[in-house]
């Protein structure tokens, strides 16, 4: 039906049906975004009025050195970086385990998956607040359910330590975000034919073949949208860092550090520096994993 | 599938039941310390004593049910507008093909890719341009950058695995694309829209920093705010058992949304021509 | 509608007359929640009907740092949605450009209170912003466990630490393993420069002079850090590094610590009803530095400006001035032991009779430190996380205080270099 009457009916109607969409983001993202690109240039700052225009001394100048030249800046990307890749690993394993479970009708199931969601129903700023207190090291829940079941010889303070905080926050981070993932592998899994099971069954092939060879390959378009953004979003991660450590270098991530030059030192060309540096690592990292994980961006032409 | 063996289904139920040990507990805790006052937070206790106070004094000193009552309306907004443009979208990304296709598919990705703090200025000025600061519109407007690319994505993913041959029949008797998308493709998304539906209405429902930068009266208030908002009667006293009374008050709505939106999940299966 | 009201409108209090012709609604931002805010509403009703004018109370985040966030973003949009706002001693260097002059309104009013605060909210010759309340860091100790073990109340840093361990090794050999020598503030924020400045300063140090000069490698501040890095080894809970108030004054209020630093709203706490130390609390100075030390006390408390952006600034004005009244301020005093800004109210028999301890800590309140946020202006906020980021690592372990007293000269003198 190429080029027929049809064809060109439906890029018309589906120019159409996009134009509401795209009337919306550019309202509510167009300005922000290309004001903070455009800041990523200047000397503005909160405190005065006036800016001017600077090039790229915000990313390097041989002055006060500038972004690339920022040891906390690098240390925020390491933290990021590290956040990102560990909780998300996690969370992806830990949800299509939980999808696959989910997915198995049994007595109790509706329950089972409104309970699942518990954690990230959650407003973030509270349960930051409420893993900080259980994980207080005088009167935490955690040390003491560690020291009564003789996990731990003496109590630990989990959020003190640059080493063990990290980690404790990927911990919440993972518990946090796993339902995100295991409902979005639910719905995938759900849309299924159920035929295909049937068949591997009466087959007699091992249930874990089945998961590799049939399963994993026909949701694995869901499962990329939902890594990647999952991946967007732990990239950009910030409430949780800022509400349980808050500008602790050890634990800052690149948002944290935006932020800090945005907002606590007012710095706004540098802080939107940060910004746009981190929006062009994100973007490059996205690339890496839209082509890596062979995400089809022209849909449906199979 | 249910393993067969005893064993197996041993090991599935003791799965479950560490998934449920895993997400409830922490909210448990926050339900058994919800009912603390004073001094008594800063012991461990494992079972509740039912003390109120703390659920009544976050009714009494503040709004509450006014934030409730906006939250659910941002929340609902957020879902509904989202999911609408995001079907026409999707149809459009999924199953036409154009030029541009997969460069608009990344300029919405990319809108993804800011951290919030960085478009707060900018958003604050466009609301205040707008007119829109401290009110209800003003806040859904915003949301709709945490919500919508990622709807147009989730959307547009499962849209594009529905067989080719469901929209043709559609066509040839004569059906316009608006018709399609009604009849044919929307009972079909019913899980994929109830599961995204459900994400986008706890991401709007948890959304704090937009809402306390462009709200400013108690009454526009929204849940997350107010609860950030609870203070102790002095600066630094943390009042713990009303911050933790507020979030379960909070929580309670989401699971019985959550309860009536997974049926959507599950209903989407016997629905439509895919057949389970 | 509130003319009724109008009539008798010439105001007592403030000693200033509102002249304008009808009545106006501004806003104000005080405090959040609890006695704060009910303090500040009471307040407000009273100047409402000697005025006729009406009061909007806008409540803010009540985290300092949250609440900066949100004036900046209002303020920067040169919004006048807030008219009257509530600000910490540190922002009018931040701030002040959006602030208007109060010194034509307040007809010398501001020569009754604390000097160094005064001079804190005065930039370039403009008063900023009006004292409020004050608040300085004082030592909490367990008088029941310093008479125990037969133990003055310590005066030097020195004396606290020696003290400590004693009576943290003898609850330790009776049974009690969660007791712990001292508590304080060590948590990667505002609250640990506060903590770092007392000791520096009760040594003799500070972080950048009079002048702008960074002399924070110097040997009095090299000391200070390294007997507080000296205190993490075994009197001092590890968790602390992740402390604020809360945090500390949950561990001493439920009996687990000798001594703890903290602002004086923890002693109402801590003699509360439920509290398991009731009376058995007392309330000092800050320790001196070594024998050549001083008591000291950083600086904090919060003041009230005038939006530059205000629909009606002369109105506002009056607010302010109403509110920091030696009235209202004796009032904010007996019934929320707020510490008044203004010198007299320490002598009222009132006042003491509510607070005792004010009386006492009036030389700490007085002539607490001020953190360096006139010189450093707007960079105030770079050099104090600078400061607890190098404090922190120094009190973690991972570098010693010279060298972190050093590298932190070498990161300030850049920044710097941009200016302040």
């Amino acid at each position: 039906m190429q080029g027929s009457e049809l064809t060109r009916a439906k890029v018309r109607s589906a120019l159409v049906f996009l134009a509401p969409m795209l009337l919306a983001l550019a309202l509510a993202a167009g300005w922000p975004l290309g004001r903070t690109l455009w800041f990523a240039f200047t000397d503005a700052s909160l405190t005065d009025n006036g800016y001017s225009f600077i090039g790229f001394e915000n990313f390097w100048n041989s002055e006060w050195g500038g972004l690339l030249e920022d040891g906390n800046w690098w240390q925020a990307v390491g933290n990021t970086l590290y956040f990102t890749f560990v909780s998300v690993a996690l969370e992806t394993v830990l949800g299509v385990g939980i999808a696959l479970a989910l997915d198995v009708p049994f007595r109790g199931r509706a329950i089972v998956r409104a309970a699942v969601l518990i954690p990230w129903a959650i407003p973030t700023v509270v349960s930051a607040k409420m893993w900080g207190w259980m994980l207080h090291d005088q009167f935490g829940l955690i040390n003491d359910l560690g020291m009564s079941l003789g996990l731990l010889d003496q109590p630990v303070a989990w959020m003190a330590n640059s080493a063990t905080a990290l980690t404790a926050i990927v911990a919440v981070d993972v518990w946090k975000t796993t339902p995100f993932m295991a409902l979005l592998v639910l719905a995938a899994l759900q849309m299924l034919p159920r035929d295909i099971y049937e068949a591997a069954r009466i087959d007699g092939i091992h249930p874990v073949r089945v998961f590799f060879r049939v399963t994993l390959p026909l949701i694995r378009p869901a499962l990329m949208v939902a890594v990647i953004f999952r991946g967007l979003d732990a990239l950009r991660a910030f409430d949780l860092m800022y509400a349980m450590t808050a500008n602790n270098e050890s634990t800052m991530t690149m948002s944290v550090f935006a932020r800090q030059q945005l907002v606590d030192f007012q710095d706004v060309g540098y802080g939107s520096a940060a910004a746009a540096l981190l929006f062009v690592m994100v973007a490059v990292l996205t690339a890496a994993v839209l082509t890596l994980g062979r995400v089809r961006l022209t849909g449906g032409a199979r | 599938m249910m393993p067969r063996t005893l064993a197996g289904r041993a090991g599935f139920y003791a799965f479950i039941l560490v998934i449920m040990l895993f997400s409830v507990f922490p909210f448990y805790y926050a339900v058994v310390s919800s009912f603390k006052t004073g001094s008594e937070l800063f012991e461990v206790t494992y079972w509740p004593t039912f003390n109120m106070e703390n659920y009544v004094s976050i009714f009494t000193e503040q709004p509450f049910g006014r934030n409730i009552l906006n939250s659910v309306i941002v929340a609902f907004a957020v879902v509904a507008i989202s999911l609408t443009l995001g079907v026409l979208a999707s149809y459009a990304l999924a199953r036409v093909s154009f030029r541009g296709r997969g460069l608009l598919l990344v300029t919405i990705l990319a809108v993804s890719m800011f951290p919030q703090v960085a478009v707060l200025s900018g958003m604050f000025e466009m609301i205040r341009v707008l007119g829109m600061f401290n009110s209800l519109p003003g806040l859904i407007l915003a949301n709709m950058v945490l919500t919508l690319p990622f709807t147009v994505w989730v959307l547009t993913t499962f849209m594009t695995e529905l067989p080719k041959e469901l929209e043709e029949a559609a066509f040839v008797d004569g059906a316009t694309p608006l018709q399609v998308v009604r009849r044919v493709f929307l009972p079909l998304m019913g899980p994929a829209m109830a599961a995204t539906g459900l994400l986008a209405f706890i991401v709007a429902w948890n959304e704090f920093l937009f809402a306390l930068t462009f709200t400013l009266s108690n009454e526009m208030r929204t849940v997350p705010v107010a609860i950030a908002l609870i203070t102790g009667a002095t600066q630094y006293e943390l009042p713990w058992g009303n911050i933790m009374a507020a979030s379960v008050i909070v929580t309670v709505p989401l699971i019985v949304l959550v309860l009536i939106f997974q049926r959507r999940i599950v209903a989407g299966l016997t629905a439509g021509a895919v057949k389970g | 509608m509130k003319l009724g009201l109008f009539v008798g409108a010439a105001s007592i209090a403030a000693g200033t007359f509102v002249t304008t012709a009808s009545a106006e609604e501004i806003s104000i931002s005080c405090g959040a929640l609890g006695i704060e805010l009910t303090l500040c509403k009471d307040g407000v009703k009273k100047w409402e009907e000697q005025t006729g004018n009406t009061v909007k109370v806008v409540s803010t985040p009540n985290s300092s740092s949250e609440r900066l966030a949100l004036y900046q973003q209002i303020l920067a949009a040169g919004a006048g949605d807030i008219d009257v706002l509530q600000v910490d001693v540190v922002w009018p260097g931040i701030l002040g450009n959006h602030f208007i002059d109060l010194k034509p309104y307040t007809e010398g009013a501001e020569n009754d209170h604390f000097q160094a605060i005064v001079e804190n909210n005065t930039v370039d010759g403009e008063l900023k912003a009006m004292p409020w309340f004050t608040d300085a860091g004082v030592l909490f100790y367990r008088t029941d466990l310093l008479e125990k073990y037969g133990r003055e109340v310590p005066t030097t840093w020195e004396e606290m630490a020696e003290t400590a361990r004693i009576v943290q090794k003898g609850e330790r050999e009776e049974g009690d393993d969660d007791l712990w020598g001292y508590v304080f503030q060590a948590r990667a924020y505002e609250g640990l420069t506060c903590n770092a400045l007392e000791w520096i300063d009760s040594y003799g140090g500070e972080i950048v002079d009079a002048e702008g000069e960074v002399v924070v490698d110097s040997p009095e501040v090299v000391s200070a850090v390294a007997e507080a890095a000296s205190w993490m080894e075994d009197m001092v809970p590890p968790g602390v590094l992740n402390y604020t108030e809360e945090e500390s004054r949950g561990v001493f209020q439920s009996g687990n610590a000798v001594f703890m630093r903290n602002w004086p709203y923890a002693w109402a706490l801590a003699q509360s009803d439920d509290s398991p130390i009731r009376g058995k609390v007392g309330v000092v100075a800050l320790p001196r530095g070594g024998e050549d030390g001083k008591h000291t006390g950083v600086l904090g408390g919060w003041n009230l400006a005038v939006s530059k952006y205000s629909a009606h600034p002369e109105i506002a004005a009056d607010l302010v001035m109403f509110l920091t009244s030696p009235e209202e301020q004796k009032r904010r005093a007996i019934e929320g032991s707020y510490n008044p800004t203004i010198t007299d109210l320490y002598q009222d028999e009132e006042v003491l009779e509510a607070v005792p301890f004010f009386g006492d800590l009036y030389a700490t309140f007085e002539n607490a430190v001020a953190r360096p946020s006139g010189v450093t202006g707007e960079k105030y906020n770079r050099v104090s996380a600078a400061f607890w980021g190098k404090v922190h690592e120094a009190l973690e372990g991972n570098e010693d205080p010279e060298t972190a007293m050093s590298d932190l000269a070498d990161e300030l003198g850049s920044v710097k270099r941009r200016g302040w």
